[in-house]
């Protein structure tokens, strides 16, 4: 399983392109667009679960980014900034979609019941011998589409883009054990849909 | 220990943020609740699996369309500025 995963890398001379790019640098600014736009792609493609609105997310937290880039202060990262405002994109665009559902990241936290795992069986070893990539990815993200948006936003960030809880929460808005809160209930409740999948097939040929 | 407290710290077990006492403890429930175990265990594969999955990869011919549009966004507000800059007498930088 010890797969690379594309996990951002601070890299010493981002604070020049910044700098560079609050000058007016444009070419400064597409070098952080490079660096950067495969993650916010899939960030708002996990939290709005729709390609148009992603697209949208991508070019729009762009822009704004190099519009405000004066307001960045440089205390955090830029890649931490950055993820704010595109999540703030993805929440909004997702909102606009189904205004008959409240989207929020205050989203209620319910008792601990529901994230008491019901089904409890050994899963196969490799998961990626059971079904090809298509379909595997097609499993991952029926998945995680039925997670409410506030737990598939903290578990993309946390555990796909690699975000410390620090940072999720700074990017959020929330506080760190919210953050924590729903990274255990969106964890418990992928794994307990993925369970269906995934279990050992016991009784099968043993394989 | 009991389960439900196990589940608590699952979060912060599988993060590796504990101190040694509460991690000690946890393994040690580990060690006799099958369930827990598998639980622990299946989590985690389930957090690698998302990690490893490249669900959601933007594709070269959409990353070059987006950064292209991006790029022009920025110098349509770049000229937006300057000329708002020029007309207000300031010295545009260059
Ligand atoms: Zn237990």
């Amino acid at each position: 399983m010890g797969t690379i995963q594309p996990k951002v890398e601070a890299a010493g001379d981002e604070i020049t392109l910044v700098h560079a790019a609050k000058a007016g640098d444009i070419s400064a600014f597409e070098e952080l667009v490079k660096r950067y736009d495969r993650n916010v792609f899939r960030i708002a493609q996990h939290i709005t679960q729709n390609r148009e609105d992603a697209e949208d997310v991508v070019q729009d937290a762009f822009l704004k980014a190099y519009q405000n880039l004066a307001n960045f202060q440089e205390q955090s990262k830029f890649y931490t900034w950055l993820v704010r405002i595109a999540v703030n994109e993805a929440l909004m665009r997702l909102r606009r979609r189904r205004p008959e559902r409240m989207v929020s990241l205050d989203e209620n936290i319910k008792t601990e019941e529901d994230s008491m795992p019901r089904e409890v069986a050994d899963w196969s070893p490799n998961p990626e011998q059971l079904y090809n990539q298509g379909e595997l990815k097609e499993i991952l993200g029926k998945t995680i589409q039925g997670l409410p948006p506030s737990f598939r936003t903290v578990f993309v960030l946390r555990d796909v883009e690699g975000l410390s809880t620090e940072e999720t929460a700074d990017a959020l808005d929330l506080s760190i054990p919210a953050v924590k809160s729903r990274l255990l209930r969106a964890r418990l409740q992928l794994r307990e849909r993925l369970n269906k999948y995934l279990k050992n097939r016991t009784g099968g040929d043993g394989k | 220990m009991t389960c439900s407290d196990f589940l608590k710290e699952l979060t912060d077990y599988l993060d590796d943020s504990m101190d040694a006492q509460t991690r000690a403890e946890l393994e040690d429930h580990l060690q006799w609740c099958h369930n827990c175990y598998v639980v622990c265990n299946t989590t985690k594969m389930t957090i690698e699996i998302y990690r490893d999955s490249h669900l959601y990869e933007l594709p070269d011919d959409l990353r070059t369309r987006l950064r292209t549009a991006i790029v022009s966004k920025c110098e349509g507000h770049k000229k937006q500025v300057g000329d708002h800059r020029e007309q207000s007498g300031s010295p545009t930088p260059k």
